[in-house]
């Protein structure tokens, strides 16, 4: 059984008996998840290659239903509902819980539109709005600076870092309630690693974040919480600093120092 | 002798080799080239784009009534081409993907694109020329939208399938419906490349004479409508310069010649987006 730690906080999110096994798989990816997800604050997913964290992540915004085939059973509950649940809006859970790629996703269109591009989805049509709203979301992603005299330029012109950046920018513009976050820093140097990191810090206020990461230092930097996966089960969710320290389980702390992975 | 020493000899030759094949080729595509500017510009005058076709002898003869054909047929070729290649080239890359119709539908397209012309000519000869019983411009536009739609499919297909899928789960991710994603994100990020197959399968098909000779046929004088037999540049040019007459042969040039620069330009503009693409 796994060593699940008590959160008494609020959450955002809580997953129970969540089981899920991809299209034309035989075994399941994921079995037996139960996992809460506190509220505004930051929980880091680790654990070695293939143990289903991307998985996991892209469950809570059911990316897995835009290909065919993917089994899934158990629930998540968010803001009082299951929306694993059939008749879930899909449209609207992802305006509430958004996105960030391993690789920076700008589109190809300008600084501007990117931002604006969820902004537009949701209706919102008037010019004056949309420009105090994207340059907003970019001063909250710490890049209006770097962007403010080119927002009409294409946005594949920016370096990784300034991407990735943009990419968070797109995403907080909408105001949602959770932000996923798979691998945000793996493809980006030392210096951009720094800056995700403490944009990812400073987010929590008004956000909850799940952030999957293959660095372990990581975890421990930014993270509240941390949950240890190994193959397709959740072996130990802790507070960061006891998990890293004093951790319950055999396998995590085998893993943690550097036995297995 | 050392191994570098060989092994710059043998560059050497290869590269002389393959310098000398590529001068090979090109001088005989600039003979034909400048073959048909001389003759080209020799024939092109005024009368040219100003005179319907007349017999052989008269001053007052000219292309006029190829050249609007042409542009007719090409051009109601492309408008009805166009996007039924797009959209079916977004099905099979956004809906069939893998999906075992879309792969019949992806190979039937490559065995069409490869179909001599002259097989379709005869086919839309048989399925709306003898119905009908005469030629029309029609029967030429579907002919030539026949030979258009897999080039264009298949492009597209190819172009948008380019667009990385990381891309359609951010717009999705986003919120986006489907739709949306294809045509805010997708059509963007190829927008590119299927404007260059749009190009590429306008000029073929604006090249084609086999096709047409069965279908829209010819007419030596100005006609729009589209249910009666249009002229065009092919054919013209087929019947001109196959003819005994040297005005004739020179009007014949001058159709080569505009039919050519056309074909050219729309090939560089082709070639020229491809490259500011890779560019990028
Ligand atoms: N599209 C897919 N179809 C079938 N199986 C998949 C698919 N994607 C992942 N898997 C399998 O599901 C399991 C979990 O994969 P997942 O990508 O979630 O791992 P991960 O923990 O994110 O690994 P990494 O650290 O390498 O990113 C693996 O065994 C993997 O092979
Ligand atoms: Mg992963």
């Amino acid at each position: 059984m796994a060593t699940i730690v008590d959160i008494t906080d609020e959450k955002a999110l809580e997953v129970k008996n969540f089981e899920f096994t991809y299209n034309g798989a035989q075994e399941p990816s994921l079995k037996n998840i139960t996992m809460p997800i506190a509220k505004r604050s930051i929980t880091a997913l680790i654990g070695p290659s293939g143990c289903g964290k991307t998985t996991l992540l892209r469950s809570f915004n059911r990316m897995h239903d835009l290909y065919a085939g993917n089994r899934y059973s158990g629930s998540i509950e968010f803001e009082g509902r299951n929306i694993l649940d059939a008749k879930e809006d899909l449209i609207k859970l992802r305006t509430n819980i958004g996105m960030i790629f391993q690789k920076p996703t700008a589109f190809p269109m300008s600084i501007f539109d990117n931002v604006a591009y969820g902004l537009r989805l949701q209706g919102i049509k008037n010019r004056s709005e949309l420009n105090d709203r994207v340059e907003k979301a970019l001063q909250d992603a710490a890049i209006w600076k770097e962007v403010s005299s080119r927002l009409k330029n294409d946005a594949n012109g920016l370096s990784g870092g300034q991407q990735q950046r943009l990419c968070i920018a797109r995403a907080i513009a909408v105001e949602p309630e959770v932000l996923l976050f798979d691998e945000p820093t793996s493809a980006l140097d030392p210096i951009s690693t720094q800056g995700i990191e403490k944009l990812v810090i400073e987010l929590k206020e008004r956000v909850s974040i799940i952030i999957v990461t293959h660095n372990m230092q990581q975890a421990a930097r930014v993270s509240d919480y941390t949950g240890f996966m190994y193959m397709g089960e959740l072996i130990e969710l802790g507070v960061t600093e006891e998990l890293f320290v004093t951790p319950k389980e055999r396998l995590t702390e085998e893993y943690i120092t550097g036995k297995f992975g | 002798m050392n191994p570098i020493k060989k092994r710059m000899l043998i560059n050497r030759i290869i590269l002389i080799l393959s310098s000398l094949s590529a001068l090979i080729g090109i001088s005989f595509l600039f003979w034909i080239l400048s073959v048909l500017i001389m003759n080209g510009v020799d024939a092109i005058n005024w009368n040219i784009f100003t005179f319907e076709g007349a017999p052989p002898g008269y001053e007052e003869s000219g292309l006029k009534h190829a050249l609007i054909g042409q542009l007719i047929i090409v051009g109601v070729a492309t408008l009805i081409g166009v996007p039924l290649g797009i959209l079916g080239g977004t099905y099979l890359s956004e809906y069939g993907q893998k999906s075992k119709m879309a792969y019949i539908i992806r190979d039937i397209s490559d065995i069409m694109m490869s179909a001599p012309s002259i097989v379709i000519g005869s086919f839309v000869y048989a399925i709306i020329v003898i119905p009908m019983g005469h030629f029309s411009g029609w029967a030429g536009v579907i002919a030539l939208t026949i030979i258009m739609i897999p080039i264009i499919l298949r492009t597209t297909d190819d172009m948008l399938q380019l667009v990385p899928s990381t891309l359609r789960e951010a717009a999705f991710a986003l919120g986006a419906p489907k739709y949306k994603v294809i045509t805010s994100v997708v059509y963007r990020g190829a927008k590119v490349g299927v404007l260059t197959g749009i190009l590429l399968g306008i000029a073929r098909v604006a090249g084609e004479t086999a096709p047409l000779l069965f279908t829209s046929f010819n007419d030596n004088f100005l006609n729009t409508d589209l249910n009666e037999p249009m002229a065009s540049l092919t054919v013209t040019m087929y019947n001109y310069a196959t003819s005994p007459y040297d005005d004739w042969q020179s009007l014949g040039w001058a159709a080569a010649f505009i039919l050519s620069m056309f074909i050219l330009g729309l090939n560089i503009v082709g070639r020229l987006l491809i490259m500011k693409r890779k560019g990028r």
